[in-house]
């Protein structure tokens, strides 16, 4: 057992879902008990979907507990075949499945025999894998389960398309920025003169992945989702993969070359030199803005500027990147709470960043946040809040996420269009952050910041001593950013001298000793 | 519509597949009414993930809850439960210090049948803190259930008789304390001229405090006293209850605490529709006095007000249809409040349906029918959503009232909606707060007349 209040990743069964729900046409049956079809409300509410969510659930109540599920699931899943005629249902397992231990697997056989669909178990257990290694496993299941059936139909006719083609794998429901990544480098191929085969699986058919093997290579944006397909496809068909993520300026052009060299090898001949420099030059802005930054050593210098980053692997490692190699912000630490793929996160980053912090307790993240005093957090949702409270700016660069991190203008990550977005984010973040208020305040500007004050000072579970009305006003004068140190300075002050009452005089006399 | 077609109740029962958030999520509003105490589910990544979502921003308030997490080995057993509880308990006792820990019971730790009723007791004289354990698991319950489960646990840990408060030293506490009680002697004395003595009252059904000092008055207005809430604003002031006292629910969904205050603690039930809309709370208060053996006064006139208040929200609802999918239990109330409102109601969906308890507000629904001279609407308990959007396809009413899962989707078929789970949150109950139902159910409506004039309808192909 373990005491947790905050979950960076999902159960096993968020991440069956979010891939099955990202095809078209395919139903997810949840063997699950009433109520543990949040996924629903929040693919609706998130991103605002407008078609019902193809998971319904075989409901697991008493009778089930007592008598097992008996006809029940193989009912549910010929009732939805009927009902909604999908290509491919998905049966699901969840924690309760998990240790209930029926033979959902003969369930399915059975099934599949009465229906018209394509019937599968996902092959995932709650208790050995969270939400991205069951979305990374369940794509490469039904990747697989397609093309073996298409071997064994013997239909197996390997022609590549004739223009260079790739398949993309990885975008899907719920992630983070995956639409706008996804419609730039739609672009960024399509300058390229690259046909794109299928993208999987977000928006495609089931029915056409034996179509996958047509592409000439196949690309996985991001680390966590899509890894084990394209794996699989470059074993059993021979297909190669990058696996770079186009985020920031070096990254991306370490992607196309890529895509070159892949090319070449595949006998294509293809330049991207003048492509690269083009795109570079129609970047000046993003590029003069940068030196704009670095060049005005008072305030906005940003190698002065200090920042820690936490989230997934690939978004953790490439903004770690990107703030050391192209942007010049000292990273104190970079983390990803990715344990499971821990080492392959340690061995990239670790000649960008000196120190690694590895965790799924957001109380650890918050602690070394506050220890090591940055200017500005990059992080999750958690992070933001943890800002927050010691009065910091944070920049929300990684799942897990809230509805105003699904916004509808344009705002992707990946590829040139990106890194604008990441520019406006980084430097909006520092700007906003303790330097501006720095301004404010030295203009005598306190009102701006009486909020998030009041914050701190309620958010302090245990009082151990009292401030007067005159100390706490004076401690609003303090910027924002060291007020809660400052705070906790002059408490322990006052506890050591036995002291249970700060006073404005008590407040001065430990001022001088800070 | 004004042919009458149903005059009796028909109640059906579908397959139970409908969307309800899981019971566990109780914990989220009974954290913050009862604030000395700390809410340990023990359960599983999903139950965690399911309140860290649904839960939103007060996740972050670091609220006075926790999951105990099971993981592999406590769920084989190999693992003592009893010492890993222990060890979590000691832990929060550490950190919190709460007055109270209550252990929710979740859907695993019923298959894996984990004694935690048996525990208790044991881990309790342990660590020194009360621990009051509740099943609010999916298998069994349905989103307010919870709240149901935890208070029929806590209705047994009510003290019986009045435990003596240690007297406050501080001169000026003293003071004030002799001030208050000189104040209360007062009142009492000028209230006992007048009042009639009933056995003491007490309510049950977490509700804000505001709310619950608005009901208070109602009451005391008619000469009631009430002597107590459960639950109470803090665990150490659990409401004394003996044999013989009255009690009375605010909510649609208590039914097992009405039972246990029946059943153990000997109480007396007094069956009431639910202080939900002005006609809700002018019975609801009525039936009280009735018990209580008090000529209520002045209600007639009070509803009257009310009712004059919302004159502004009547003619957008008159005649409009309403649909509930059915989700909090709250649905035969509000449909109740609707029918009087003017509106027609389709189709009731609940989730579970206690007859008995929910009797005397199934009867001023099926009198407000025919008052208002509408059919009576068929209640359908365990729903199926599916065959239930069909029927809304096909009825097109106003307004569908149901959960986040379906709202988008049929708002993008051309049909209003509104969420189910506001009217969970927000606050409903007594005179005061009938216009926030309508203010609720009106703003889609109004929405929607806003922007006919786009020629937006449907959405999706
Ligand atoms: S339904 Fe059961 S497993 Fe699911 S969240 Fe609720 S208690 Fe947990």
């Amino acid at each position: 057992m373990k005491l947790a209040y905050w979950m960076y990743s999902g159960p096993a069964h968020i991440g069956t879902l979010r891939i099955a729900t990202s095809f078209q046409n395919v139903h997810a049956i949840m063997h699950a008990p009433l109520g543990d079809d949040y996924f629903n409300v929040m693919r609706s509410m998130l991103e605002r979907e407008r078609n019902f969510t193809a998971v319904t659930t075989s409901v697991v109540d008493r009778h089930v507990l007592a008598q097992g599920s008996q006809e029940k699931v193989i009912n549910q899943i010929t009732r939805k075949d009927k009902e909604e005629n999908p290509d491919l249902i998905i049966l699901t397992p969840t924690c309760t499945s998990s240790i209930l231990q029926e033979d959902l697997q003969n369930f399915v056989d059975r099934a599949s025999l009465e229906s018209n669909a394509d019937v599968i178990l996902a092959d995932v257990n709650h208790y050995r894998v969270n939400e991205f290694q069951a979305a990374d496993r369940t794509l490469e299941q039904i990747v697989r389960f397609y093309l073996e059936k298409k071997k064994r139909s013997n239909l197996i006719e390997n022609k590549k398309t004739e223009n260079p083609s790739v398949n993309i794998i990885g975008f899907f429901t719920l992630g983070f920025h995956h639409q706008h990544d996804c419609r730039e480098l739609k672009k960024l191929l399509k300058d390229l003169n690259i046909d794109i085969n299928l993208i999987i699986p977000e928006g495609t058919n089931v029915k056409e992945l034996p179509n996958l093997t047509k592409a000439w290579f196949n690309i996985v944006p991001y680390r966590e989702v899509g890894y084990m397909t394209a794996l699989y496809l470059e074993k059993e068909w021979n297909m190669p993969f990058i696996n770079i993520t186009p985020i920031g300026l070096i990254e991306t052009t370490r992607f196309i070359e890529k895509i070159q060299s892949i090319l070449v090898k595949l006998n294509y001949d293809i330049n991207v030199k003048n492509y690269i420099k083009n795109q570079i030059s129609c970047l000046e802005q993003v590029l003069w803005f940068s030196k704009l930054h670095t060049r005005d050593s008072s305030i906005l210098n940003s190698t002065e500027q200090t920042a820690v980053i936490f989230g997934d692997t690939t978004h953790s490692l490439l903004m770690s990147k990107i703030f050391v190699r192209e942007m010049g912000i000292k990273v104190l630490w970079s983390g990803s709470f990715c344990k499971y793929d821990s080492s392959w996160f340690v061995e990239q980053i670790q000649n960008f960043v000196e120190t690694l912090l590895i965790t799924e307790e957001h109380a650890k993240v918050a602690n070394a946040i506050a220890k090591s005093e940055p200017k500005a957090v990059f992080g999750t949702q958690m992070e933001r809040h943890t800002g927050k409270r010691l009065g910091l700016p944070c920049g929300v660069i990684s799942a897990p996420i809230h509805i105003q991190n699904y916004p509808l203008g344009f705002r992707p990550f990946m590829g040139y269009e990106g890194l604008k977005q990441i520019t406006d984010l980084v430097y909006n973040s520092f700007l906003l952050g303790p330097n501006s208020s720095n301004l404010f305040e030295s203009f005598g500007n306190n009102l701006l910041y009486l909020d998030s004050t009041n914050q701190i000072l309620n958010d302090t579970v245990i009082e151990l001593v009292n401030w007067s009305e005159s100390a706490k006003e004076e401690l609003l004068k303090y910027p924002g950013f060291a007020r809660e140190k400052i705070k906790s300075f002059i408490e322990k002050f006052a506890t050591k001298q036995k002291i249970d009452l700060i006073t404005l005089d008590l407040f001065y006399i430990a001022i001088e000793k800070i | 519509m004004a042919v009458l077609e149903e005059k009796q109740l028909v109640f059906e029962c579908e397959t139970g597949n409908y969307h309800t958030f899981c019971p566990i999520s109780c914990v989220a509003w009974l954290y913050q009414k009862i604030e000395d105490s700390f809410f340990l589910v023990i359960g599983t990544k999903t139950c965690g993930y399911f309140l860290q979502n649904s839960m939103g921003v007060m996740i972050f308030a670091e609220p006075r809850y926790a999951m105990a997490e099971l993981e592999e080995g406590d769920v084989s057993a190999q693992l003592n439960d009893y010492e890993e509880l222990k060890r979590l308990c000691l832990q929060i006792k550490q950190d919190r210090n709460p007055s109270v820990i209550v252990w929710i019971g979740t859907c695993t730790t019923e298959i894996i049948k984990m004694d935690l009723e048996g525990m208790a007791p044991k881990l309790e004289m342990e660590i020194g803190i009360p621990i009051v354990v509740a099943r609010a698991n999916g298998l069994d319950y349905a989103f307010t259930q919870g709240e149901d489960t935890v208070l029929s646990a806590m209705a047994q840990r009510c003290p019986n008789k009045k435990i003596e408060q240690p007297k406050t030293i501080d001169s000026f506490g003293t003071h004030l304390f002799s001030k208050l009680s000189e104040l209360e002697l007062n009142l009492t004395g000028f209230r006992s001229k007048q009042e009639k003595k009933h056995p003491p009252l007490i309510l049950f059904g977490s509700l804000p405090e505001n709310i619950i000092s608005q009901l208070s008055l109602e009451l005391e207005h008619q000469g009631i006293d009430v002597s107590g809430w459960l639950p109470s604003k803090r665990y150490m002031d659990l409401p004394v209850i003996t044999e013989g006292s009255y009690v009375c629910g605010v909510h649609p969904f208590l039914s097992r605490t009405a039972t246990t205050l029946m059943r153990k603690r000997k109480c007396k039930l007094i069956g009431a529709p639910f202080p939900i809309g002005p006609d809700g709370t002018r019975e609801w208060i009525e039936r009280i006095c009735q018990a209580c053996e008090i000529q209520p006064s002045g209600l007639e006139e009070r509803e009257a007000e009310i009712w004059q208040g919302l004159q502004d929200y009547l003619p957008l609802v008159s005649k409009k249809s309403v649909f509930f999918m059915g989700d909090n239990l709250l649905e035969i109330s509000l449909a109740r409040f609707l029918i009087r409102c003017g509106m027609i109601v389709q189709e009731v969906g609940i989730p579970y349906l206690d007859k008995r308890y929910q009797a005397a507000e199934l009867d001023l629904l099926q009198r407000t029918c025919l008052q208002m001279n509408v059919p009576i609407p068929k209640i359908v308990e365990k729903p199926d959503n599916y065959n239930q959007i069909k029927r809304i396809q096909e009825l097109e009413p106003d307004l569908v009232i149901t959960g986040m899962a379906h709202a988008n989707p049929l708002e993008a078929l051309g049909i209003n909606t509104k969420w189910s789970v506001e009217f969970t949150f927000s606050q409903i109950h007594g005179f005061t707060n009938a216009k926030d139902i309508l203010e609720l159910v009106t703003r889609p409506l109004r929405r929607k007349e806003n922007f006919q004039s786009f020629g937006w309808k449907k959405m999706v192909k």
